[in-house]
């Protein structure tokens, strides 16, 4: 079977963090935000393994450890205030969040 | 496989250890510990950051790569030690009061800026885009939970969310860059970086200039360049007043310490080709940031824009990219320090309990109630105007004649004019403290030890490194 070529990565890459880009300008849902959020560290995650593997260099992989690492608490931290603004107001929709504005 | 670590390595990182130490002991103590023994809690942070403080003068002098190049210990790693480290110390010195002022527990506060400020110290000692990555999240997820600290509070916890989401949002644009990067130089090292740009600087690939794009887009969010300013306003006005002043001061020194080391130090010949952009940046933040604090009537709202402002006149500095780039930035950094955490220090003494008085017609009859508050406000706030012999003139002086000297004639013209348009808001601080009446008569502002201090600091360094600006700019080159 023939190697898949490393454009093909970047592109479904490109596209997966594109996606990702879209979804937190379009969706209003805190939560659906955030997972799209995710969508665009992952595709991060495949650029990076692709490079890893196209180059025979490691570093790539090690920073994807890292990124891992961070989205994960990222996701503990930004769960906890979801939740404590859901708990206060009853709602995660941000268009309902806007007591600031100008 | 052995691994090579020497002392020499862990010295680099020193104040940086014994900063993370303290934040975990205190973070078990803060739950260990009796009710009594918690306020004891921000003045052991405050000995921890002294301590670091003093680990910090063991570097003067050093010039080496630490940690398999992951780290440089140079002079101006020692700079931005010195910066987060005073920062952290006086912000810490706001929170003492603020408990009691708030009627909430105070307590992880202490470790969470412990460890933000450990995240901004990596970023000012990186060699490596994986150090920038890392001491970036290290510094803003503590940073969005401290947004959120009054967490019975409507504003703070919307900050929180708003901070986080726009936060994790670029840090995505941040880490696709690193990754474009990375493809086509094989490393996310700066030397790496250096010695591919010393070859291909002329022609770089796409994917290079697109990498290094995004990388701004990252940087830009975190230290508010319009357009992806949107946060600022909003998580400034809803954070707890310390948190505010430490967000306004360490994050944007901490942005302004990557594109440094990034930008003006390793990749100079990329920065070049993105120089007519970074002019665009400069000249938008500048003018939108000090227009849009024209109408605000909140006194936070209006310190946010006028931080937007300031990271403008910063990036003046970066486009101009020559000797005194340097130097220039880094006296600004310690000026808007100053000038920005006594104005803070003040706003939130005025705001009273619960932070109910944040409105700038508070202000009004500071100067018949207080009058030395409200002198050491009108300080700060022509200083922050850029009126000589104050440090907000002599930083504006340098950066723009480091535009001049690079033959930025309109760069230093805009930003003279967007000093005269902020002159217009400034002032209306002390027009309101000087030339009104108190709103409310009987009221008269308590001024505890601790904020008191912060205020004494900023005025005094306000006026010894305006009048003799050559001893700090000496230290700079």
């Amino acid at each position: 079977m023939p190697a898949v070529p490393i454009s093909h990565f970047l592109i479904l890459s490109a596209v997966l963090f594109s996606l990702g880009v879209l979804g937190v300008i379009i969706r209003r849902n805190a939560i659906v935000i955030f997972m799209c959020i995710e969508l665009m560290l992952n595709a991060v995650n495949l650029t990076f393994l692709a490079f890893s593997n196209y180059l025979n260099n490691v570093e790539g992989q090690i920073f994807v450890f890292m990124v891992m690492v961070v989205a994960a608490a990222e996701v503990a931290v930004g769960l906890a205030i979801i939740v404590a603004i859901f708990r206060l107001r009853e709602t995660v929709h941000v268009d309902e969040i806007k007591l600031l504005k100008w | 496989m052995n691994v090579n670590l020497t002392g020499a390595d862990f010295l680099g990182i020193l104040p940086i250890i014994i900063l993370s130490g303290f934040g975990v002991v205190l973070m078990v103590l803060s739950v260990f510990s009796q009710r009594f023994h918690r306020m004891t809690i921000p003045y052991l942070g405050v000995v921890g950051i002294i301590l670091a403080l003093i680990s910090n003068f063991f570097l003067i002098g050093k010039d080496y790569l630490a940690f398999q190049n992951m780290v440089r210990v140079d002079w101006l790693t020692v700079a931005f030690n010195f910066i987060f480290l005073v920062t952290a110390g006086l912000s810490l010195l706001l929170t003492t009061s603020y408990s009691e002022q708030e009627h909430i527990e105070f307590i992880e506060f202490t470790p969470l800026l412990l460890f933000s400020t450990v995240g901004m110290m990596l970023m000012g000692s990186a060699q490596n885009l994986m150090m920038i990555f890392l001491g970036l999240e290290t510094m803003s997820i503590a940073l969005y939970v401290m947004a959120g600290f009054r967490r019975n509070h409507r504003e703070s916890l919307e900050a929180a969310l708003k901070y986080f989401l726009l936060g994790a949002f670029a840090t995505g644009f941040l880490l696709y860059g690193i990754a474009l990067i990375y493809g086509v130089v094989g490393s996310t090292s700066f030397t790496a970086i250096a010695q591919y740009l010393n070859k291909n600087a002329l022609s770089p690939d796409l994917l290079f200039l697109v990498g290094t794009g995004l990388l701004i887009v990252g940087f830009g969010f975190k230290v508010a360049l319009v357009p992806f300013h949107m946060w600022t306003p909003d998580v400034y006005q809803g954070s707890p007043m310390p948190v505010t002043a430490y967000m306004a001061v360490g994050a944007k020194a901490a942005g302004f310490a990557a594109i440094v080391r990034f930008f003006t130090l390793s990749a100079a010949q990329i920065a070049y080709q993105w120089v007519d952009v970074l002019w665009i940046l400069a000249v938008l933040t500048m003018t939108v940031g000090n227009v849009l604090a024209l109408v605000q009537k909140d006194i936070k709202r209006m310190l946010a824009y006028s931080s937007i402002a300031h990271a403008g006149y910063l990036l003046v500095g970066i486009v101009a990219d020559n000797d005194l780039t340097v130097p220039a930035v880094m006296f600004y950094l310690v000026a808007y320090l100053l000038m920005n955490l006594g104005a803070f220090a003040i706003a939130l003494i005025v705001s009273g309990n619960q932070e109910r008085r944040t409105r700038i017609e508070y202000f009004k009859g500071l100067a018949e109630t207080q009058p030395m508050l409200a002198l050491a406000m009108a300080i700060c706030m022509v200083s922050l105007a850029g009126f000589p012999p104050t440090i907000g003139f002599m930083g504006k002086f340098y950066l723009f004649s480091a535009a001049l000297y690079s033959g930025y004639v309109w760069l230093a013209i805009i930003g003279v004019i967007n000093s005269l348009i902020s002159v217009y808001y400034y002032i209306g601080v002390v027009v309101a403290m000087y030339m009104h009446k108190p709103v409310d008569e009987r009221r008269i502002e308590q001024v505890v030890p601790g904020v008191g201090l912060v205020v004494l600091v900023a005025v005094v360094g306000i006026f010894i490194f305006g009048i003799f600006p050559g001893s700090l700019a000496g230290l700079f080159g």
